[in-house]
């Protein structure tokens, strides 16, 4: 009796499992596929690569652009990523190779901390800290300029991936076994070079899928770049221009100006298409560990 | 004749924060013969062996005294750079941890760290000590193949070929057979033999057959002091202290 009622249970538990994994393998299809029948209508009347490409954004016309949205997007998480993934990497060096491991032990709680700020939090220190600052850094290159721009919108998402990408690096650079590195040291390599040649081409899948992770946070985020990033609609010549990406988009507008044919349905695809670069970021790094592991 | 010390050890104490690991430690490692460092789990042989080469750097909370002499040098409180000794010393450990490159890489390592970088003396290189640790035949075709698709045998030989390349005068072997099947390890010991008109060789075991199959010389070690030492003869055959006699019986391991 109790051999059956443990089976069963056993089993119920099993099969609860199975739903669960079921539910969150599917959620990415339903998503994509509730997202694309919602922007069905605006596919009919226009290709999609007229969309993506063209620079023209007048809802009012029935002009649907994305390109300004799309570009700006890449422009604002590239650049968030680019400033950010070096000093991940050598405060995750520095933080797993040179430290205490007591500096290690106080940091972690700081970086959980950093990641657990609500972005609006963000958004507000970049309005008052980081806008000024880039308005007066335009000034100095001779560019007029407001602080809403590109560039503080990186600015602002390089902090917020920083506790991401950081704890992300710390786990892998700490899973390679102390060895490799006495390994390379008693082969008379200095400390730098066993990180330079051993840890980091050891650790280097990992730091990529790190800074994929990274950029696909980057460009999701929304509201703390929408605050500092100006919210124009154009295709930014340079840093210093404000920009308008892709989820501020969605964000500003979704549940106003319904009064405007198609323009719910153009939101939808403004939807679709973070969904999908997002996707194809996560999907292009993983591939590239994987062809990476393959020949290693 | 009388071995000369190639390494002298002098009252050496180690701690790890409060806890003392080795004890007042003085010993001798005779040139050219195998020494072998022998003693149960836990008694401080791989923080003898990696004081030798100072890769106690990397631990916390350190704290060393007394004197490890090789040549005119107290390699513990050495002014000259910390890599030139440690090149002086080819490690081997536990578990082969082939560097992340090819088989070519892993050797070819050491020297371009030293500033070799012409091919042909690479490649001469490359081929000779994979030759010396009989790798060459088994690997010849496949140099620039990851070094981690080889055997776990195949590798402990090639990283003992990476120390050698660096034209080390002594190998320094951390249990070096324990992750390997039979065969490999006797490949090993066998080459250890091989090696020793060449270097100096310490090789650390817990395994008592082993040692007796190659060691020319025994420190034997208890809970961090070392108890008796001498030429594996007479270490064997006729062991002076009472815990050197019930270790040999097998009393504790
Ligand atoms: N990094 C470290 N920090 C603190 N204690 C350590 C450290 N490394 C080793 N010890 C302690 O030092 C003592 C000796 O360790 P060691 O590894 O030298 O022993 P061993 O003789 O090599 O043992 P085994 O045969 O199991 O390899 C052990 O009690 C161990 O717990
Ligand atoms: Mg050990």
């Amino acid at each position: 009796m109790k051999y059956i009622n443990r089976h069963w249970k056993d089993k119920a538990n099993s099969t609860w499992m199975l739903v669960c994994t079921g539910i969150i393998i599917v959620l990415p299809f339903v998503l994509i596929i509730g997202l694309y029948l919602k922007s069905a209508l605006l596919f009919e009347k226009c290709s999609f690569i007229d969309l993506i490409f063209s620079k023209e954004w007048k809802p009012w016309e029935n002009k649907f652009g994305f390109a300004p949205f799309i570009i700006c997007s890449l422009w604002v998480s590239i650049l968030a990523l680019l400033l950010s993934a070096p000093v991940c990497l050598l405060t995750a060096i520095y933080l797993t190779h040179y430290a205490k491991s007591r500096v290690l032990k106080i940091m972690q709680p700081v970086i959980d901390i950093l990641a657990g700020i609500p972005s609006v939090i963000y958004g507000v220190w970049g309005i008052l800290v980081i806008v000024p600052f880039v308005a007066k850094l335009g000034n100095f290159f001779g560019i007029h300029t407001t602080g809403y721009t590109i560039l503080s919108g990186a600015l602002v998402l390089s902090v917020m991936i920083i506790p991401f990408i950081l704890n992300v690096l710390i786990e892998i650079l700490r899973t390679i076994p102390e060895e490799l590195s006495e390994a390379s040291l008693s082969l008379g390599a200095t400390k730098w070079e066993t990180i330079k040649y051993v840890i980091i081409k050891k650790a280097f899948t990992g730091i990529i899928s790190a800074f994929g992770l990274g950029l696909s946070r980057a460009f999701g985020e929304t509201i703390a770049v929408l605050m500092v990033v100006g919210n124009v609609v154009k295709i930014p010549q340079g840093v210093f221009d404000a920009g308008y990406p892709l989820p501020a988009l969605i964000a500003n507008n979704y549940g106003e100006m319904l009064s405007i044919p198609m323009y719910d349905s153009a939101l939808m695809m403004a939807a679709l298409i973070l969904l999908v670069i997002v996707i194809l970021f996560n999907t292009a790094s993983r591939m590239y560990i994987y062809r990476l592991e393959k020949y290693r | 004749m009388e071995p000369s010390g190639k390494i002298k050890i002098q009252n050496l104490n180690l701690f790890i924060g409060k806890q003392q690991i080795l004890k007042n430690i003085n010993a001798e490692i005779p040139e050219n013969k195998i020494t072998v460092i022998l003693g149960p789990s836990g008694c401080g042989k791989t923080t003898l062996l990696k004081t030798l080469n100072r890769l106690t750097d990397l631990y916390e909370n350190i704290k060393i005294s007394g004197t490890v002499e090789m040549g005119n040098e107290d390699i513990l409180h050495t002014k000259t750079d910390i890599t030139k000794i440690r090149r002086k010393m080819g490690l081997v450990s536990q578990r082969p941890y082939p560097l992340p490159m090819s088989i070519y890489g892993n050797i070819a390592y050491g020297l371009k760290i030293s500033g070799h970088t012409k091919k042909q003396f690479l490649d001469e290189k490359v081929e000779y000590y994979l030759k010396v640790t009989h790798l060459w035949e088994e690997v010849k075709d496949r140099l620039k193949q990851p070094a981690s698709a080889l055997s776990v045998g195949q590798q402990q030989r090639l990283c003992l070929a990476r120390g050698l390349a660096v034209d080390p005068e002594i190998i320094l072997a951390d249990e070096p057979a324990s992750a390997l099947d039979p065969v490999s390890s006797m490949a090993i010991e066998e080459l250890f033999t091989e090696l020793k008109s060449w270097y100096t060789i310490v090789v650390v075991t817990h395994i008592l057959r082993q040692a007796k199959r190659i060691a020319d010389h025994v420190i034997f070690m208890y809970l961090g002091e070392v108890i008796e030492q001498g030429p594996a003869g007479e270490f064997f055959e006729n062991p002076k202290m009472e815990k050197t006699k019930a270790y040999i019986k097998g009393a504790f391991n």
